[in-house]
C-alpha cells in the first residue's frame, strides 16, 4: 500500500489537480477535511480514541479506587473471584483489586507505551527514510539492506529479541515496539520521496538554485507528512496489541503494581474456567482501542487519498 | 524463470548474513560475558572456561564471528541452557507441529476468505458485504491470544466440544512418521488418531487463522472489485459468455494475483502468531518452545530459532514470488 498511496496522493485526481506546495496546499487540505467529516467511520474512530485518551489522562479522577491496592484480597479464593457488585462495577481481579480501576489505569499504560514507541519508531524511520529517499545512491542501498534485515524477522519476534536483550521493563517494551516499526516508516517515506523526485516542482526548486538538502527537508518531507501520519495512526493500533502480546510473553514491566491489559489477560488464563470475565474485559479494552485507531487511520487515509478503497 | 529464482536467492544471501551479524552481536551485547549468558544459572567457573574454549570467546571478535558462521553452516546452533538439548534437533522435532498448525490456519483463511471476499465484492453494498468488511476489521484488531482464550473458554471449557490443549490425546497409541499428526494418521490408516489430531487443530487454527482470514477477505474483495471494472470483463460479458465462465476464467484468476502475494506475507504473521496460539493451547510446536525460551532467557535457543524462522520466512516469500511468476507471465519478463 505504501508506494501506491503516496503516488496517488501526490498526483491527486483529475479536476482537483493541484501542484503540491504551501500556497495551494490549503485547498487540498480543506477537501480532505470535508471528506473526513462526512465519514461515519472517522467519527466512531475519533470518539473511541478521544475516550481512550481521556480515560488514560484522567485515570485518577475516573477510577473509583486506588490501583493495585489488593484491598479486597481476602475475598479471593482459589476457585472464585467476586463478580460485579454495588461497590465494584466489574468485580475484583485475581489480586483482590477493583477490576474497573485496573482497566482504567491500564489505559494509561497502553497510551504511554503506544505513543512513545510510535514516536520513536516514526523518528528513527523518518531519519532512515530521508537518508535513503533523499540522498539516494549507495546510502539508499545501505539503508535499504538494513531495513531488509529488519523485515526478515516477523515484527513481533523482532520486538521479542529486542526486549529479551534490553531486559524486562516498560522502557524495553517501548524500544522493542519502536524498533519493529522503524522499517514500516522508513520504507513508506522512501517511497514517498522517490515518487516526488521526478516531479516538476522539485525540478523548479532545483533550477531556482536551492540546495538538495533544503529541497528534501523543507519541501519534499512536508509533502510526505500525510501518509506518515496515517501510518502512525494505524501503527498505534498494532502497538496497543503488541504491548499486550509482549506482556503475554513475559517481557512486560515486571512490577505488579503497574496495571497493564496484557498482563491482566495472562493472569486471567489461570482462572479461565470459573472467571472468564477477568479475560473478557482487558481483551475487549485492547480490541476496542485498536479498533479506534484503525478506523481513524483508515478514514484519514481515505480522506487524504480518495481513490484508496477500504 | 530460473533467472528470477537465482536473482531472488542472490538477494537473500546479504540479508541472512546481515541477520547473522546482528544475532552474533546480540549475544555479545548482553550484560555480562557470553559464556555466563549461555550457561545461565548453571554457570560454574570451570563451565565458563570450558565454554570460552569451546566457542573461542578468548579470540578476536572477527575470528569469533567466522567460527560462529561456520558452526551455523554445519547446523550447530549450540545447546539450550535450560534443557541442554541441541537447539537444532529440538527445532526439527517441533517444527512439524507448527507447520501443521500454520497450514490449518491458512486453510481456514483461504477456504473461508476467498469465497467470502468474492461474494462480498459481487454483492457490493449488501449486508453480506458489510458483514465481511466489518468482520475483517474485527479480525485484525482482536489480539490473537485473546481470541484463543475466547475460543478455548467457549468451545472447550463451556461447551466441551473440542479438546482444550495438546496435539493428540495421549491415550491414543499413534504411530508417528513425519510428526505431522494428521498426515501420520492418514498414512498409517489410524483413522481415530488422525481425527483426534484434527479435533485438536480446530481451535488453534481458528485463532491463528483469524488475522490472515481477515486480510484475505479484504484483499480478495478489493481485488475482485477492481477486476470487475476492467474492460476485458465487460468484453467477456458482452460476447455472451456464461456468468460462471466469466467469474472463473476472467475475474477470479486475475483477482487471485494480489491474494497470493498477501498469503505469502502472512507467513510472518503465522510464525509470530504461533508463539501466542501454541502457548494458549499447549501445542508442542516451535512457538511454545520459543515462549519458554523467552521466559527463561534461553539465548542459544532464541538465537537459533529466530535465525531459523527468518530463513523459513524468506524461503516462503521466495516461493510466493515464484508462484507469482507462474500465475502471471508478465512477472517473468520484467
Amino acid at each position: 500500500m505504501t508506494a501506491a498511496t503516496t503516488v496517488t496522493a501526490a498526483t491527486a485526481e483529475p479536476g482537483q489537480e493541484q501542484p503540491p506546495g504551501r500556497v495551494s496546499g490549503t485547498g487540498r487540505a480543506r477537501a480532505s477535511w470535508d471528506r473526513l467529516r462526512r465519514d461515519p467511520a472517522a467519527w466512531v474512530g475519533a470518539a473511541i480514541v478521544t475516550a481512550f485518551v481521556v480515560v488514560a489522562v484522567a485515570a485518577p479522577l475516573i477510577a473509583p479506587y486506588e490501583p493495585a491496592g489488593s484491598q479486597w484480597i481476602r475475598q479471593i479464593t482459589p476457585s472464585d473471584v467476586p463478580g460485579p457488585s454495588e461497590e465494584h462495577l466489574l468485580g475484583l481481579d485475581s489480586f483482590g483489586s477493583d477490576l474497573f480501576t485496573q482497566l482504567v489505569y491500564g489505559a494509561r499504560q497502553s497510551l504511554v507505551i503506544g505513543v512513545v514507541s510510535t514516536l520513536l519508531g516514526l523518528l528513527a524511520g523518518t531519519v532512515l527514510g530521508v537518508l535513503s529517499g533523499g540522498i539516494g545512491g549507495w546510502v539508499d542501498t545501505a539503508v535499504m539492506r538494513v531495513v531488509d534485515i529488519m523485515l526478515s524477522v516477523p515484527a513481533l519476534l523482532l520486538a521479542v529479541s529486542v526486549a529479551a536483550m534490553v531486559g524486562r521493563s516498560s522502557t524495553s517494551v517501548m524500544v522493542a515496539i519502536a524498533v519493529a516499526q522503524v522499517p514500516i516508516f522508513a520504507r513508506l517515506l522512501r517511497a514517498s520521496l522517490l515518487s516526488q523526485r521526478g516531479q516538476d516542482y522539485v525540478l523548479a526548486l532545483r533550477s531556482l538554485g536551492l540546495r538538495e538538502r533544503r529541497i528534501v527537508v523543507s519541501h519534499m518531507l512536508p509533502n510526505s507528512l500525510g501518509p506518515l501520519l496515517v501510518q502512525a495512526t494505524l501503527v498505534l493500533a498494532t502497538a496497543v496489541i503488541e504491548v499486550a502480546a509482549l506482556s503475554f510473553l513475559g517481557l512486560g514491566d515486571p512490577d505488579p503494581a503497574v496495571a497493564e491489559w496484557g498482563r491482566m489477560l495472562v493472569k486471567a488464563q489461570e482462572r479461565l474456567q470459573n472467571d472468564p470475565q477477568l479475560a473478557l474485559w482487558p481483551g475487549v479494552c485492547i480490541a476496542v482501542t485498536a479498533l479506534g485507531f484503525t478506523l481513524l487511520g483508515e478514514s484519514l487515509r481515505q480522506a487524504l487519498d480518495p481513490r484508496a478503497r477500504r | 524463470m530460473l533467472s528470477l529464482v537465482l536473482r531472488r536467492l542472490g538477494l537473500l544471501v546479504p540479508v541472512l548474513l546481515g541477520l547473522s551479524v546482528l544475532l552474533f552481536a546480540w549475544l555479545r551485547a548482553l550484560p555480562g560475558d557470553p559464556a555466563r549468558a549461555m550457561l545461565g544459572e548453571r554457570a560454574t567457573p570451570a563451565g565458563i572456561a570450558a565454554v570460552n574454549r569451546l566457542y573461542g570467546f578468548d579470540q578476536p571478535l572477527w575470528q569469533q564471528y567466522f567460527t560462529y558462521l561456520g558452526r551455523m553452516a554445519t547446523g550447530n546452533f549450540g545447546n539450550s541452557t535450560r534443557t541442554g538439548q541441541p537447539v537444532l534437533s529440538t527445532f526439527l522435532e517441533r517444527f512439524p507441529a507448527t507447520v501443521e498448525l500454520a497450514l490449518a490456519a491458512l486453510l481456514v483463511a483461504i477456504c473461508l476468505g476467498i469465497p467470502l471476499g468474492y461474494f462480498a465484492a459481487r454483492r457490493n453494498g449488501s449486508w453480506l458485504d458489510h458483514l465481511a468488511v466489518g468482520g475483517s476489521l474485527l479480525g485484525v484488531v482482536v489480539p490473537v491470544f485473546f481470541l484463543a482464550f475466547l475460543l478455548k473458554w467457549l468451545f472447550a471449557l463451556e461447551l466441551g466440544w473440542l479438546p482444550t490443549t495438546g496435539r493428540q490425546n495421549p491415550r491414543i497409541d499413534a504411530t508417528h512418521i513425519t510428526n505431522l499428526y494428521v498426515l501420520d494418521g492418514l498414512m498409517t490408516r489410524e483413522w481415530d488418531a488422525a481425527w483426534d489430531a484434527v479435533l485438536h487443530l480446530v481451535l488453534p487454527a481458528m485463532a491463528l487463522g483469524a488475522i490472515p482470514l481477515a486480510i484475505v477477505v479484504r484483499i480478495t474483495r478489493a481485488s475482485v472489485l477492481d477486476v470487475l471494472n476492467e474492460d476485458h470483463v465487460r468484453t467477456a460479458e458482452a460476447k455472451g459468455l456464461l456468468r460462471g465462465t466469466v467469474s472463473r476464467r476472467h475475474v477470479l484468476r486475475n483477482a487471485m494475483l494480489p491474494v497470493s502475494t498477501t498469503l505469502g506475507l502472512q507467513a510472518g504473521a503465522l510464525l509470530a502468531g504461533a508463539v501466542l496460539t501454541e502457548t494458549v493451547f499447549a501445542f508442542n510446536g516451535i512457538g511454545e518452545y520459543l515462549f519458554q525460551a523467552v521466559n527463561q532467557l534461553d539465548y542459544p535457543v532464541l538465537q537459533g530459532f529466530i535465525l531459523a524462522i527468518a530463513v523459513i520466512y524468506a524461503v516462503v516469500n521466495l516461493l510466493v514470488d515464484i508462484s507469482y511468476g507462474l500465475l502471471d507471465p508478465r512477472v517473468r519478463v520484467s
